[in-house]
């Protein structure tokens, strides 16, 4: 199995050692190298310097027909790209992407990305924490329709706890 | 019509002025509170200080009633997701991008952005208009006299493909000395005949390009 995580920080880098342990091929990609100190010593996947938004670096990068494609970085703007273009020039099989931005969020898992929000985790979380209602609002979005290939079901066991 | 503009650096600074000249109702959303107030303080209240890829400030900012949104700011992956949001969340008719990375454009058609301006591209195809494809390309000027090394490149209507090298008329005080085919440089011989693509190698004094011109890239309306 092969995964693409672009953005490598604590989720990132955790996501590819975990996934490295588990015998994938895992190609992380981050704009500083230095976001690298985050992999562990052992790692044995790929990682790369470059810009996870550039379609051109990602091909150089072998980061065609992924099974798991993650854009984790720290701008939702690029996620979506990232995401976009992984399923869309990529033939990524699975796809999800980091949006903060509730709203945003929202309207790309409309448009068939999965979208992962931070925002909407946090603070389901501590409103359960503190005993309060918790409103309807799902920390991971997932699309009803594929963008071009199914979204994964693997993601939705992971978010319902989440 | 109401075009709403989102990135208040100069292009979207004097989109917005020229459509207010032009009796259009404008917004200008830039996320920068020091230059939109620098904005608002010449050109009024249509400018909102905020960020024009959240939701919540497109909506306020009226994106739901606009004709065009125009996404310039200068990171190609902001104004993708402004005109998606566009698009899809507030079925807004047209969306304009601008975009960096000229390979994007494909990606940004494909996900439905309705135009998209590349300012790299446009600049990138002005300057390979401006390559002399049809010219004789000076290579170097020799120390002794006012001799020079001249390269013609032999494209398709050149007069002289097809030819023996060695027959055609060239001007008095030129030579030609060699040809470079496919990357390869080989000296002209007896029986060499000129093909398209080569680069044909000749060294001359500066009065006898006229001549050679005709001979090697042809009577042409280049000029």
């Amino acid at each position: 199995m092969k995964a693409v995580i672009v953005g490598c920080g604590r989720v990132g880098a955790g996501l590819a050692d975990e996934l490295d342990r588990a015998g994938w091929q895992v190609l992380i990609i981050d704009l500083q190298s230095a976001a690298f100190d985050r992999l562990p010593a052992g790692f044995g996947g790929t990682a790369l310097r470059g810009d996870g938004t550039d379609e051109d670096v990602l091909r150089r990068a072998g980061a065609e027909d992924a099974d798991l494609f993650l854009a984790l970085t720290e701008g939702d703007n690029r996620n979506i790209m990232a995401a976009q273009l992984g399923v869309e020039a990529l033939g990524a099989q699975k796809t999800v992407a980091k949006v903060n931005d509730p709203v945003r969020a929202e309207a790309y898992a409309l448009l068939g990305i999965a979208t992962l929000c931070r925002t909407n985790l946090m603070t389901t979380s501590v409103l359960r924490l503190a005993g309060q209602a918790v409103p309807s609002r799902p920390g991971v979005y997932l699309p009803e329709h594929p963008h071009t290939h199914a979204p994964g079901e693997a993601v939705a066991d992971t978010a319902v706890e989440a | 019509m109401f075009v709403l503009v989102v990135g208040g650096g100069k292009v979207g600074y004097y989109l917005t002025k020229e459509l207010i000249e032009s009796g259009h109702e404008v917004a200008l959303m830039e996320k920068d509170r020091g230059r939109a107030d620098q904005i608002a303080d010449e050109i009024g209240s249509v400018v909102i200080p905020h960020d024009g890829c959240e939701g919540k400030y497109l909506h306020e900012a009226g994106a739901n009633r606009a004709d065009i949104v125009a996404a310039v700011t200068g990171d190609d992956e902001d104004n993708l997701v402004i005109c998606q949001m566009a698009k899809h969340h507030f079925d807004v008719p047209r969306t304009i991008a601008r975009v960096n990375n000229p390979k994007n454009e494909r990606l940004f058609r494909h996900l439905g952005v309705d135009e998209i301006i590349s300012p790299t591209r446009m600049i990138l195809g002005s300057i390979e208009q401006d390559i002399p494809v049809h010219e004789l390309l000076h290579l170097a000027a020799l120390g002794v006299g006012e001799l020079e090394i001249i390269e013609a490149h032999l494209q398709p209507g050149s007069p002289a493909i097809g030819r023996v090298a060695l027959d055609l008329a060239v001007p008095k005080g030129c030579s030609l000395f060699g040809v470079i085919r496919e990357g390869v440089p080989t000296p002209l011989r007896a029986d060499t005949v000129l093909a398209e693509g080569d680069k044909v190698i000749a060294i001359g004094r500066p009065d006898s390009e006229v001549q050679l011109r005709e001979q090697l890239i042809g009577s042409t309306d280049a000029e």
